[in-house]
């Protein structure tokens, strides 16, 4: 795949991001404007009157541009809205960013939101296209779906079925453990790992609510720029490395050469992603790494599309905390969708965020040491049916 | 009647209503029997499916349908197109439904013989709860095919008696039928059974049939004319209870299961009248016997609890999960995928043999584009891939279990597992098709093919 990728050529300039949870006084123009004067209060040089075009991603919120220019007040400016699934922020933060780098503006916001909880169920509402009634998604639910992936890991590779029950655990201690250090984050408690073992499988598959990220309302945002005019509005841009978006042809559901234990897609815009940034070593080269921990399985599963583990062996790594905090390469410091949250829109922008505030040595207790590259990931769809995002940022130029 | 039975096969729902659970939830008399219950996601036309496929197992296509039940999951609509669209038939032929008493099977089988088809009988038995017709009631279904090669067994003769009187009613919509004092009845079926019995004998030359088989709503005036009009041979009957419509079809399939050629078999349907008709068994018996005999398919069935059972038959609103119901299949998406979604035909790539679930014009493997065949997978044998259970779904019947189903030669879909429980299905476990109505939406019945344990 030829991708030639903008390199250095736009940088962050300033973030915003709500605390992400059950918003039951806050609609979704109110989260909007919350994130947006976040933002632009911390950058003060960018007023938003000097803002040349937004991108707004949210995938069940609201249809248009309008739903960012009718409760910001945005005068008559170019305003688009995307969706990509869970995708969705991360493809208005891309497109955004090909803007600047195309020349076609300077200086443009890309925000994202979502108001999940006001539909009444305490999951994830898709609106389904009209159909014949024979797709599986329109009634399978997504952590029945991702629960497809456990069988599978464990026959392939021949772990013991509880060995993986312990590394999901792992992954939800982990990430509840770093959410707790986060104030953003919609669960900020420690859960011991005997409470998630116990409320295995009552959601699907062995899966149990404490292997399902958290259903949430929130917003998050982020102001672009030339690299080149980045110092003029903040002393410590982030600037952006590589953006990929991979959609495959979807046929895992239907082509029995699909296993069941890894993303084609991720893989794909991993290798894609690491070639445009430069990284040959992610494990080693990368400060942090926020990536799509839907359900507990879908992390395991990632650190090996990744390049962290090797396959088979991400389960070990987990368990033996190469992604804690403390870990050798520290994956969803903030909590991850697990524990901080995942509002479908906002969450590729929640992911930059952390990258902004690590850069920045502003994560406070669950900072990382010298952060410098980090890497954000979204997964949008269902195992062997997916689009999958990464980007890398980094602290400094070259 | 001009053609003969070709073949035939039945079907029996797994599940089994104990009149033993039956006495304990109700506080009222147990028993050592049993009824067979239809499971939620079943009706009279996916159990009409069920037997028409065991019938047309060798493959032959019947130009007709002719649907009969007491129990039609749609009015105003044909149902007997959805049991057409499910065998996979040409648009060039014939689909009607015999609604309303159970006398519309003798309507089917007549119809059926006349101008050849398949009969397809198909019923469920539904009442109060406490009532005899829930007790002794059961939910079945048969299929008989008729044409003009050489036949299983040939009718001989047939003659009718009819006559108005109440003994028996239901107005449309209502979940249960009336029935008048149980000795009237009696009183007046059993001269009408003798006349059309008689007459068919008569015309047959059949002085005392081999095998006797009488079927009606009026449980007491069948077993008092059956032992008038014994045959030389004790019936087995299947053990499920009344099934309406298909009770004849069923018995007369087991019936067929055990004869021998030459015998000759006396069908007898009391409901509103008589209709008799005498069979004789013919040499090409003894190779057109389905896979699974009507004792195989009694044998061996899952236990249901009562609370369960009324569920299942909308006499209990329980708690439904938390999700939003699915919406209702739109038709014109439908209709464009009728094959698909009703006969579960998929397409091959002609390039390199890439089996697709749904059709697909480009294919996922070479990407060559428009260069398919069909590929009919509703008999093929499929494994487990990976599964899962949903216990967040929503579902009719609450957890759904979804599984990855990998077929022989080729293709793959995620289908709903059905008559399965969890510690029934893992990786690699045999699976066979089932038609089925996933959910009724909107009043629309949803249905398509779900997985089960083969």
């Amino acid at each position: 795949m030829a991708s030639r990728g903008i390199k250095d050529r736009v940088a962050i300039v300033g973030m915003g991001c709500t605390a992400f949870g059950e918003h039951w006084d806050r609609s979704a123009d109110d989260l909007l404007v919350d994130a947006t004067q976040q933002c632009f209060a911390s950058t003060p040089a960018l007023p938003k009157e000097e803002v040349d075009a937004y991108w707004l991603g949210t995938m069940n919120s609201g249809q248009s541009g309008t739903v960012l220019s009718k409760p910001l007040g945005i005068d008559y400016k170019p305003v688009t809205r995307v969706e990509n699934m869970c995708a969705t922020g991360s493809e208005a933060f891309r497109n955004a960013c090909y803007a600047v780098a195309a020349g076609a503006y300077d200086r443009v916001m890309a925000v994202g939101v979502e108001k999940l909880k006001d539909t009444g169920y305490s999951g994830l509402v898709r609106s389904n296209v009209a159909g014949d009634g024979t797709a599986p998604e329109e009634t399978l639910t997504a952590p029945a779906a991702f629960s497809l992936l456990d069988p599978a890991y464990c026959r392939k590779y021949d772990v013991d079925p509880a060995a993986m029950r312990d590394a999901m655990t792992h992954v939800a201690w982990k990430n509840h453990v770093n959410g707790a250090k986060n104030e953003r984050a919609q669960f900020r408690k420690e859960v011991p790992k005997e409470k998630i073992d116990a409320g295995a499988g009552r959601v699907a598959g062995r899966l149990g609510v404490m292997d399902c990220s958290g259903v949430s309302d929130g917003a998050a945002c982020a102001l672009i720029v030339r690299a080149e005019d980045a110092y003029r509005y903040t002393d410590r841009p982030m600037f952006v490395k590589a953006l990929s978006v991979i959609a495959g042809p979807a046929s895992g559901p239907i082509d029995p050469g699909y296993d069941y234990t890894t993303f084609d897609e991720v893989v794909a815009s991993a290798r894609d992603a690491y070639a445009q940034a430069g990284i040959t070593d992610p494990r080693r080269q990368l400060s942090l790494a926020e990536v799509h921990d839907c359900f507990t399985p879908t992390e395991l599963v990632l650190m090996e599309d990744m390049g962290f583990s090797a396959c088979g062996e991400a389960w070990r790594d987990e368990l033996d905390g190469a992604f804690d905090l403390d870990g050798e390469l520290p994956v969803n410091p903030d909590g991850g969708l697990k524990s901080f949250g995942h509002p479908v829109g906002a969450s590729g922008l929640r992911m930059l965020f952390e990258c902004w505030l690590q850069f920045r040595g502003e994560a406070g207790a669950r900072q990382i040491a010298d952060a410098r590259l980090g890497l954000t990931h979204n997964l949008g769809g269902r195992p062997g049916t997916c689009v999958s995002f990464i980007s890398i940022v980094g602290a400094e130029l070259g | 009647m001009a053609h003969g039975i070709l073949s035939y096969g039945a079907y029996v729902p797994r599940h089994r209503l104990r009149h033993a659970e039956l006495g304990a939830a109700l506080g009222s008399g147990g028993g050592s029997g049993a009824r067979a219950v239809a499971s939620y996601d079943e009706d009279s036309t996916t159990m009409g499916v069920e037997a028409a496929r065991a019938a047309l197992a060798n493959g032959a296509a019947p130009t007709a349908i002719h649907f009969a039940t007491t129990a039609p999951a749609y009015a105003d609509k044909t149902n007997a197109t959805a049991i057409h669209a499910a065998l996979d038939l040409d648009r060039q032929g014939f689909a009607v439904d015999l609604v309303g008493s159970a006398r519309g099977a003798v309507g089917a089988l007549r119809q059926a013989a006349a101008g050849g088809g398949l009969a397809v009988l198909s019923d469920l038995r539904t009442g109060r709860p406490g009532s005899a017709d829930e007790r002794a009631g059961g939910d079945a279904a048969a299929a008989f095919l008729f044409g003009a090669g050489e036949p299983i067994a040939t009718v001989l003769a047939e003659a009718s008696a009819t006559a108005e009187f109440l003994d028996r009613w239901r107005r449309p919509g209502e979940l249960a039928s009336g029935q008048w004092e149980e000795r009237f009845g009696v009183e007046a079926y059993l001269p009408l059974i003798a006349d059309a019995v008689g007459r068919a004998l008569a015309e047959a030359g059949v002085e005392e049939p081999d095998r006797v088989i009488v079927s009606s709503p009026h449980a007491r005036a069948a077993a008092t004319a059956a032992k008038r009009h014994p045959g030389r041979i004790a019936e087995e009957a299947p053990a499920i209870g009344y099934s309406g419509a298909a009770d004849p079809g069923l018995r007369l399939a087991a019936a067929l299961d055990r004869a021998r050629p030459g015998e000759t078999i006396l069908l007898v349907v009391a409901a509103d009248g008589c209709d008799a008709t005498v069979l004789r068994v013919e040499p090409a018996i003894e190779r057109a016997r389905p896979a699974r005999t009507v004792a195989q398919l009694v044998e061996g069935g899952r236990d249901l609890r009562y609370a369960t059972y009324l569920t299942w038959r909308g006499l209990l609103e329980r708690e439904p999960p938390r999700r939003p119901e699915p919406g209702r299949p739109a038709g014109p998406p439908s209709h464009r995928s009728e094959r698909w979604k009703f006969a579960f035909v998929g397409s091959r790539c002609t390039a390199c043999g890439q089996v697709h679930v749904p059709p697909r014009r480009v294919c996922v493997n070479c990407r060559a584009v428009d260069a398919m065949e069909r590929a009919p997978l509703s008999r093929q044998p499929g494994r487990v891939a990976t599964y899962t259970v949903d216990r967040l779904a929503f579902s009719p019947s609450p957890p759904m279990i979804d599984v990855v189903v990998d077929f022989e030669g080729g293709g793959r879909y995620t289908l709903e597992a059905a008559d399965a429980s969890p510690e029934e299905i893992e990786i690699g476990t045999p699976l066979e098709l089932t038609f089925r109505r996933l959910y009724t939406s909107g009043g629309v019945h949803n249905y398509f093919w779900k997985a089960r344990p083969a």
